[in-house]
């Protein structure tokens, strides 16, 4: 059930990469403080928006578990923190290489755009332990959905924060008058920014399908009067 | 902060390797995920089998009810 449709949204996901990869490198024209190091922007800040979303994405997911109980809902918020916490480790790595090629520094522990994503991605990174450590399912689902509720409320209030925050060194997206973009630059950005959050979509489907798969399979094993191969999963919500 | 500011345009050459590093990354990550879940994909077609495998053996009345634990247990 999940499955259903993933073949073209895999290919509209290549096709869009490919074509963003060919705006980013041979439409959007060079920045004129930073030079070609300035291309980076196209991959960092679409994976820093989507995963960031997916993250908030986890929390309305949690919501829908805590209402109705549904299991679905939770394998849907734990898969989509998975796939942002994967996204937040691409952002960390890709920000560091644009710092050091910009600021000559591979961090700026004063900037804080940089340290308070670190923070979210560090919040995000307990969820695991933190699911980890409930044995019973019920309540690790209920528990889990209860932290990505609260952490998924906490990615906006930090977004606004940091954005009222007076910064001199990290760059504005959208800024106003003098910080916008030129229109070349900002349709590569958007054809990015589609791309990533097609790529996050396909790999939250893919994720779900393989789960949904692996769920259907323990079922028949228990069907079979036979305890499930590999038992349920400790950290991962079975679907169906 | 205004020493960072200043800092001029790298020249493309060494630009570039910044550049090339950051969608590198990007794309290793991918792969690294993809070939993650295609090793898990691997594992739910060979758990497949075997519970095909004891439906079979149980359909032709080789095995009774609960055969499938033993067939199970060692992957557990």
């Amino acid at each position: 059930m999940y499955g259903k449709g993933l073949r073209p949204l895999s290919i509209a996901t290549v096709a869009l990469l490919a074509i963003s990869l060919s705006l980013v490198f041979f439409y959007a024209p060079l920045d004129a403080d930073q030079g070609f190091v300035q291309k980076i922007f196209y991959v960092h800040v679409p994976l820093a928006v989507v995963a960031l979303f997916g993250f908030m994405a986890g929390g309305v997911f949690a919501i829908l578990h805590l209402r109705s109980d549904d299991r679905k809902w939770d394998a849907y918020s734990y898969v989509s923190i998975h796939i942002s916490v994967i996204f937040g480790v691409a952002v960390l790595i890709t920000g560091a290489i644009w710092a050091k090629a910009s600021w000559g520094h591979w961090w700026v522990w004063d900037e804080p755009t940089l340290v308070s994503f670190l923070i979210v991605f560090l919040l995000y990174a307990t969820y695991y332990p933190f699911r980890y450590a409930i044995e019973d399912r019920d309540r690790q689902a209920r528990y889990a959905s209860v932290f990505a509720v609260t952490a998924g409320a906490f990615v906006p209030l930090n977004f606004m924060a940091v954005r009222m925050a007076e910064s001199l060194v990290h760059p504005r997206t959208f800024a106003t008058a003098e910080g916008g973009m030129p229109g070349e630059m900002m349709l590569t950005f958007l054809v990015s920014l589609a791309a990533m959050a097609l790529l996050f979509t396909t790999l939250v489907k893919f994720e779900l399908t393989a789960k949904s798969a692996s769920g259907q399979v323990k079922r028949l094993r228990r069907a079979l009067d036979a305890p499930a191969g590999g038992g349920s999963s400790r950290i991962a919500p079975e679907v169906s | 902060m205004e020493v960072l500011l200043a800092a001029p345009a790298l020249p493309l050459d060494e630009a570039g390797k910044y550049v090339a590093g950051a969608y590198v990354v990007f794309l290793v990550l991918l792969v690294v995920y993809l070939a993650i879940m295609a090793a898990k994909v691997q594992r739910i077609e060979r758990e497949l089998r075997e519970v095909a495998a004891i439906a079979e053996e149980r359909k032709e009345g080789r095995v009774s009810p609960g055969r499938g634990a033993e067939e199970a247990a060692p992957h557990a």
